[in-house]
């Protein structure tokens, strides 16, 4: 009897191929046909792809800058302002956020009913409002309505508000940094308060009641027995959180901070170069998300058990 | 009685010094913002914006003469929702449960049904007056853009997940690719892709709406993250399942129609919820790539000379709005959760 092979369409590996061809041959059809779209559609408008409008005078002012910058500046020189103005309220704000967070994570926990539902309060209005809301809510009821530079409002005499923004130890925050800042630390803080009790609920009860046979303080042993245990839990969601952070820190458009997006955005109001624009945007953002990860995922193994 | 209040209180609130510390001070807290924000609400605050403006904000510029059609929208979804929770949440009351078990096989059918019927009588033709998508603003915007992208990128999500999942290696790295960049990107850069250059990657003469254009950028963004919801439910599969299914002869395809998603779609319900609370509050960012939802629709109104500078009274007002959905679905998916786990 001879062992005859089955025919090619009963061979399962067969029609992997195919379909994988398939694939293939679909994406290149469809980026085919919206790049022959996109060249058609730009040469209507006049617009011709290149990122040589880079090196143009900018011609437009911005608010808020670190490095110096005048409007004669090139456009290059305009994106690293933005850029360096997004970094500085990703990075303050992930810092603060960090804090207020896990404040409020522990208060939920509390043993003292008063504190436990404030926090609670805090968490639900903030989880369950838009941030973009948040943002304007900041700006224009709360920063807007602040008294006026001669009368300032301050708090010990250490921060001072006015509607020229936050003045804390003699360091002066605009009132559009300070509102990004302020909306991006509550709104993700009420996410992180709620990993971080998740986090602390996780570990045993078993846990607290040995830390207390053993004679440490509350104090003590959240700090050595808990906290340790619960961060295992913990910094895969707040990756996630930091990510949204640094993402979200592009509504800064709509209160009028000049961050990489909103100069972004007026290059493109101004060029006209809507695909190189929206380049760089993608190439910005996916370079911060893979930046938070990475550090993010070091921090995740030194958290982790260390298996021997 | 009053013992048990007296140790209530003693063991809530004032079990030690840095207790007893700590509750004076938040009571002196919440007490000084109370009395503050009463007194604002009821006497600085000029409530005149939310009353006057009451219709814009809720249906925005839909002809007044046609409320009844939304009014019946109301009903139909009311009354799906009313039999949708209650099959969910079943009692163990057994003569309830045959009645409700009668209705079950009905329910996707009509809500599938209810969809065209809902956007007829929004939209009109057919015999009814046919009203422009220019005068769909507010809340109804609001609602009507999160519950179209979530419906569309539910299947959309699903076939992702598939095949960010499978072992075919091409399939399964487009499927990474496309997830991994939309998640790395902020929404706001998604609808501008979509407000922007969407136009410009289509033929000339297809315009496309600017609702169609948000609604697509919406889906751009969350089929992403739909489908790492659904990767979680596909993942919570013990392999013995699929085992066992292939034991019985069953195709590739029919294993995951017939047996992997079912469980693995019942078991992400509480994450898509949530993912729809999520995109209830991102539709708000359609306000900044001009579509008049109801942030969109405050932010008009604010701009009214005559409202000129009541910016507390709108944005509290229409946090509220968005609290109550958001509050309620997150409320009904964790007792979704429990019922689930049982």
């Amino acid at each position: 009897m001879t062992h005859s092979k089955p025919p090619l369409w009963r061979d399962h590996r067969f029609w992997q191929i195919i379909v994988q061809l398939a694939a293939v041959i679909c994406a290149i059809l469809i980026v085919v046909i919206l790049g022959l779209n996109l060249n058609r559609n730009l040469q209507q408008l006049g617009i011709k792809f290149g990122f040589n409008f880079l090196q143009q005078e900018a011609s437009f002012d911005i608010g808020e800058t670190i490095l110096s910058y005048q409007p004669t500046d090139t456009y290059t020189r305009a994106l690293l302002v933005g850029l360096i103005n997004s970094l500085r309220v990703a990075i303050a704000g992930i810092f603060l956020t960090t804090i207020v967070g896990i404040t409020a994570g522990i208060a939920r926990l509390s043993d003292n009913w008063l504190v436990r539902n404030i926090s609670l309060v805090y968490v639900e209005i903030f989880r369950n409002t838009p941030l973009l809301l948040q943002l304007f809510f900041w700006y224009f009821a709360v920063f807007l309505s602040l008294p006026n530079v001669e009368h300032k409002a301050s708090v010990l005499g250490l921060i001072k508000f006015s509607q020229n923004g936050i003045e804390l130890l003699g360091l002066n925050f605009s009132p559009e940094f300070s509102t990004l800042l302020l909306g991006l630390t509550f709104y993700t803080a009420s996410f992180i308060a709620e990993i971080v009790r998740g986090g602390i609920q996780s570990v045993a009860k078993g846990q607290w009641e040995a830390g207390r046979s053993l004679g440490l303080k509350p104090s003590l042993i959240m700090r050595l027995v808990v906290l340790p245990q619960a961060l295992r839990v913990i910094v895969p969601p707040l990756t996630s959180q930091y990510l949204n952070l640094a993402k979200n820190s592009s509504l800064a458009i709509a209160i009028g901070y000049p961050d990489i997006y909103f100069v972004a955005s007026t290059t493109f109001n101004q060029t006209g170069k809507a695909v190189e624009v929206m380049l760089l945007i993608m190439l910005t953002y996916l370079t911060f998300s893979l930046i938070i990860s990475f550090l993010m995922n070091l921090l995740n193994h030194t958290v982790q058990i260390q298996e021997k | 009685m009053q013992k048990i209040q007296l140790t209530w209180l003693r063991k809530n609130l004032f079990n030690s010094w840095y207790n007893s510390l700590l509750t004076i001070l938040c009571l002196l807290l919440i007490i000084q913002f109370i009395r503050k924000f009463v007194w604002w609400t009821i006497a600085e605050a000029q409530w005149q914006v939310v009353q006057v403006n009451l219709p814009l904000f809720l249906v925005g510029r839909f002809p007044q003469t046609s409320y009844w059609r939304l009014w019946i929208v109301l009903g139909i979804i009311t009354f799906l929702i009313v039999i949708t929770w209650s099959v969910f949440i079943t009692q163990k009351n057994l003569i309830k449960h045959k009645f409700i078990n009668l209705l079950v096989p009905w329910l996707a059918p009509t809500w599938l049904l209810s969809c065209p019927l809902i956007l007829w009588f929004m939209g009109g033709g057919l015999g009814l007056q046919s009203i422009s998508t220019n005068l769909w603003n507010g809340l109804i915007l609001t609602l009507l853009m999160a519950v179209i992208s979530i419906v569309i990128s539910f299947p959309l999500g699903i076939l992702l997940a598939l095949g960010r999942t499978s072992n075919l290696f091409i399939i399964r790295w487009f499927s990474i690719l496309y997830i991994e960049i939309i998640r790395g990107l902020p929404l706001i850069g998604i609808l501008f892709i979509a407000q922007v250059m969407l136009p410009l990657f289509l033929p000339t003469e297809l315009r496309l709406d600017r609702l169609i254009r948000g609604i697509a950028g919406l889906v751009l963004f969350s089929t992403a993250y739909m489908a790492e919801n659904v990767r979680g439910g596909l993942q919570s599969i013990p392999r013995e399942q699929i085992e066992a299914a292939k034991a019985l002869g069953l195709p590739t395809p029919l294993v995951i129609i017939l047996v992997v998603l079912p469980q693995a779609l019942r078991a992400v319900i509480p994450a898509i919820v949530g993912q729809f609370i999520g995109l209830l509050k991102d539709t708000s960012l359609l306000s900044l790539v001009g579509l008049v939802e109801l942030t969109g629709m405050s932010r008009s109104i604010l701009a009214q000379p005559q409202f000129i500078g009541r910016y507390a009274e709108v944005y509290i007002f229409v946090g509220l709005l968005y609290w109550v959905f958001c509050y309620s679905m997150s409320l009904a998916s964790r007792r979704l959760e429990k019922q689930l786990i049982n």
